[in-house]
């Protein structure tokens, strides 16, 4: 009965297979057709939608991440500070914890570097208090993700709740101190530029030398260092990592740390080396995009310079388009979404391969 | 079979309901003409060919704060005949280094004026005028162009707090209209009022808006709820729906999204609106609204600079260069004689015998008359009335009033 019933199946129309491995020029060879695929999708849109030609509206994203020098350095730099805090939910990503919390973790150290300066920035010499707001922004950012760490660790609360609620707590207390420290009520702190950091070349430099860095040192800390290697073992198994004597609260917890510490340094950069300010809207959404900048890049952190590099890239052109063609600001994010969704979706067609049913005569 | 045909029924039931709720079209008499005419912007002058305006802005056309600056500057730029790239405008620029990114860029492509629409970015632009004194850079809303000094920073605003007194009359002229019908009684007229900060802006708004409500209802009360926000489209709703449950028979707001004019729509309860009108989604609650008409803000700019005359350091505009506006009036919402009783006090106002802040108009601290007021060291009330944008161009009247009851000064629950 069986047999018969199996001799009977009919093979499906479409399936797929797990691809063994890829030599890296067809996985190239899979991206580059995505990218078109999406340019030539989002070019029909584009045609639909605003009449626009779609050449000139690729132009005018071009020229709004690279028409000038002053952009370009913007594109480096803002590639820097979202690298910076993908970096940070890195670690803990490759842990399986996931930190949704950069966000807030960031702010933190924003607002950590404008109380700095708003309280006692004229008490202390520029070196002394430049270390001091360093150091006090890396620990308070760190004491952020080190809460909802102790709570994983000890009572297996859920971290991606726990983390996504600090974020909230790290705004209402920007709105707090702004309430406190803006002038008149007006719930804004105007700009502190006399305790900015030195401007090293530019004024983006020190942000990118920073960041560059940081993304080395992350890199061989997670490959090549003891730690790095506890941190995947976790995030494998649990119980792996137990069997061969793991600490596992101590992994998570100070994989945390880490996580925020990073965030902690990128806030400050945020407004020591840029805004000399804090608002609410500062880190706005990096925190989240952060995460899929590290995922697009498979946790790599040198892969994860271009998936921000693109992300940034296609943000400074939708809002070019917008201004160039006073379209709604809509249309930009519509051709952002599809790119990425392209770029997600080629991945996979890297990792597994479809067969279709061949015609065959004797199956009947 | 049965449960779709249950399903069609209701369907259909709904259908009609919603039909029913609302008058057809044609039944409704809609907005009566605006009750002074739009300022008329003229070209006397010549612009270089190669002159550009940078616009900056918080949010974009989805904020009523933002699209009444973008329909004033789209406005001049048809009436002065600029092209779309003399104009350049920058939305979703956010208070922060963006600010003066976007200044800097706006200066790398041409531009000689740029302006910028939001409190927050001042200390952007200041920063910016500094590092390109050539170009001029006008902000709107800002306090600090008098104590900077700068000759290229200029602040601007509109005695806004007239057409909000203007508003506040179709208010109470409604209030009355439902006392007579037997709707409550005069003692339990309130009216509730969705603030964003205890921020003079607000207060100076707000409190005109009062007293021209209780020029015409004189036993109104006022509750103010705050979101400690300038757009929040929940908050905004929460905080209408919470006044209305407090018993407050009209709602009017100063804060930037639909949430408030949208969540007195779905009450049922008359709404004065702020920044334009919210007439196409809320036919059955709005009544009218004031908003600042920036046109003629940027006709004096973009004149200044091609004339190389100086721009003022404190612009503040009034009903007579048409800064001040209000739309048209909803004639199947506001009481009747709602607009007879605007157009006679914009000629009061106009003839210079009505002043909003009066101090014989209202108290303070449980009826003390208020006599003298300093704003950066100078004396603002003058001959009993308080002068209002006299100092700066931005409002600076925070008093606290008699009759209106701030809910929540610390922006909590």
């Amino acid at each position: 009965m069986m047999k018969v019933h199996e001799s009977t199946k009919k093979e499906p129309l479409i399936h797929l297979t797990k691809r063994d491995a890829i030599s890296w020029q067809k996985s190239i060879l899979i991206r580059a057709a995505a990218i078109i695929c999406a340019l030539l999708f989002a070019a029909i849109l584009i045609t639909l939608l605003s009449k626009e030609n779609p050449l000139n509206v690729y132009k005018s994203m071009f020229l709004g991440a690279f028409g000038s020098e002053r952009r370009i350095w913007n594109l480096i730099n803002d590639t820097c500070i979202l690298l910076g805090i993908s970096l940070a939910v890195t670690p803990a990503f490759r842990m399986k914890f996931w930190n949704c919390g950069a966000e807030g973790q960031t702010l933190i150290g924003a607002l950590t570097a404008a109380a700095c300066m708003y309280l006692f920035g004229d008490k202390l010499p520029l070196p002394a208090f430049f270390a001091v707001m360093t150091v006090a922004c890396i620990v308070t950012s760190a004491i952020w993700a080190l809460i909802p760490a102790i709570f994983k660790a000890f009572f297996n609360t859920n971290e991606t709740l726990f983390t996504l609620m600090m974020n909230y707590i790290a705004i209402q207390l920007i709105m707090y101190f702004l309430k406190l420290w803006g002038k008149n009520g007006s719930g804004v702190l105007d700009r502190m530029p006399e305790y900015r950091f030195p401007i090293v070349g530019n004024q983006f430099l020190l942000a990118i030398i920073t960041i560059l860095v940081l993304t080395v040192l992350l890199y061989i800390y997670l490959r090549y260092s003891k730690q790095g290697y506890e941190i995947s073992v976790v995030g494998e198994s649990e119980n792996t990592a137990k069997y061969i004597g793991i600490n596992v609260k101590k992994v998570i917890i100070r994989t945390m740390i880490i996580s925020g510490a990073i965030c902690g340094l990128v806030g400050l950069l945020l407004v020591a080396n840029g805004s000399c300010t804090v608002s609410t809207t500062l880190v706005g959404g990096q925190g989240f995009t952060a995460i899929m900048v590290s995922w697009l890049a498979k946790f790599n952190p040198l892969y994860m310079i271009l998936s921000s590099l693109l992300i940034v890239f296609l943000g400074k052109g939708a809002s070019q388009i917008t201004t160039d063609f006073r379209v709604d600001s809509s249309i930009g994010d519509i051709i952002t979404g599809i790119i990425l969704l392209f770029i997600i979706g080629c991945e996979f067609f890297i990792h597994y391969k479809v067969h279709f049913r061949k015609k065959t005569k004797e199956e009947e | 079979m049965f449960k779709k045909l249950l399903a069609l029924a209701l369907v259909a039931i709904m259908c009609v309901s919603i039909f029913a709720c609302t008058p057809p079209e044609d039944e409704l008499k809609g907005m009566s003409e605006a009750p002074m005419p739009a300022a008329t912007i003229t070209k006397d002058f010549e612009i270089d060919a190669d002159f550009k305006l940078g616009v900056i802005c918080l949010h974009d056309e989805q904020s009523t704060y933002d699209l009444n600056f973008l329909n004033a500057v789209y406005a001049v730029q048809e009436a002065f005949g600029l092209s779309n790239s003399q104009v350049i405008v920058k939305t979703m620029i956010g208070e922060d280094d963006t600010c003066y990114q976007a200044a800097a860029d706006l200066v790398d492509q041409g531009c000689t004026l740029v302006f910028a629409n939001s409190f927050g970015h001042e200390s952007f632009m200041i920063q910016a005028a500094k590092e390109f004194p050539e170009v001029q850079f006008c902000h709107a809303t800002g306090t600090q162009a008098a104590a900077e000094n700068l000759p290229n920073y200029h602040n601007a605003f509109a005695s806004i707090y007239e057409g909000r007194y203007l508003a506040g009359i179709a208010a109470g002229m409604k209030l009355n209209e439902m006392i007579e019908a037997g709707k409550f009684t005069a003692e339990e007229a309130k009216i509730g009022y969705v603030g964003a900060f205890t921020y003079a802006e607000v207060i100076s708004g707000y409190t005109s808006f009062y007293l021209g409500a209780k020029s015409v209802c004189p036993t109104v009360t006022m509750d103010v709820q705050f979101t400690g926000s300038w757009f929040d489209i929940t908050e905004e709703s929460n905080a209408a729906k919470a006044l209305i449950a407090r018993g407050c028979k009209l709602i009017s707001q100063h804060a930037d999204s639909m949430g408030a004019p949208s969540a007195c729509e779905e009450a049922g309860i008359p709404n004065v609106s702020y920044n334009g009108s919210t007439y196409q989604t809320c036919k059955n609650s709005f009544i009218v609204s004031s908003r600042i008409d920036w046109a003629p803000y940027f006709a004096y700019i973009i004149k200044c600079v091609n004339t190389d005359a100086a721009i003022d350091t404190n612009w503040c505009g009034g009903i007579k260069e048409g800064s001040v506006a209000l739309t048209g009036i909803n004639l199947d919402v506001a009481a009747e004689g709602t607009v007879e009783a605007i157009k006679a006090a914009i000629e009061k106002f106009k003839a210079g015998t009505l002043n909003v802040f009066d101090t014989n108009n209202f108290t303070v601290n449980n009826g003390t008359k208020p006599t003298s007021h300093q704003v950066g060291g100078v004396e603002v009330i003058e001959n009993g009335i308080f002068k209002e944008s006299k100092v700066q161009s931005a409002p600076y009247f925070d008093l606290r009033i008699d009759g209106i009851n701030l809910l929540n000064e610390e922006y909590g629950e």
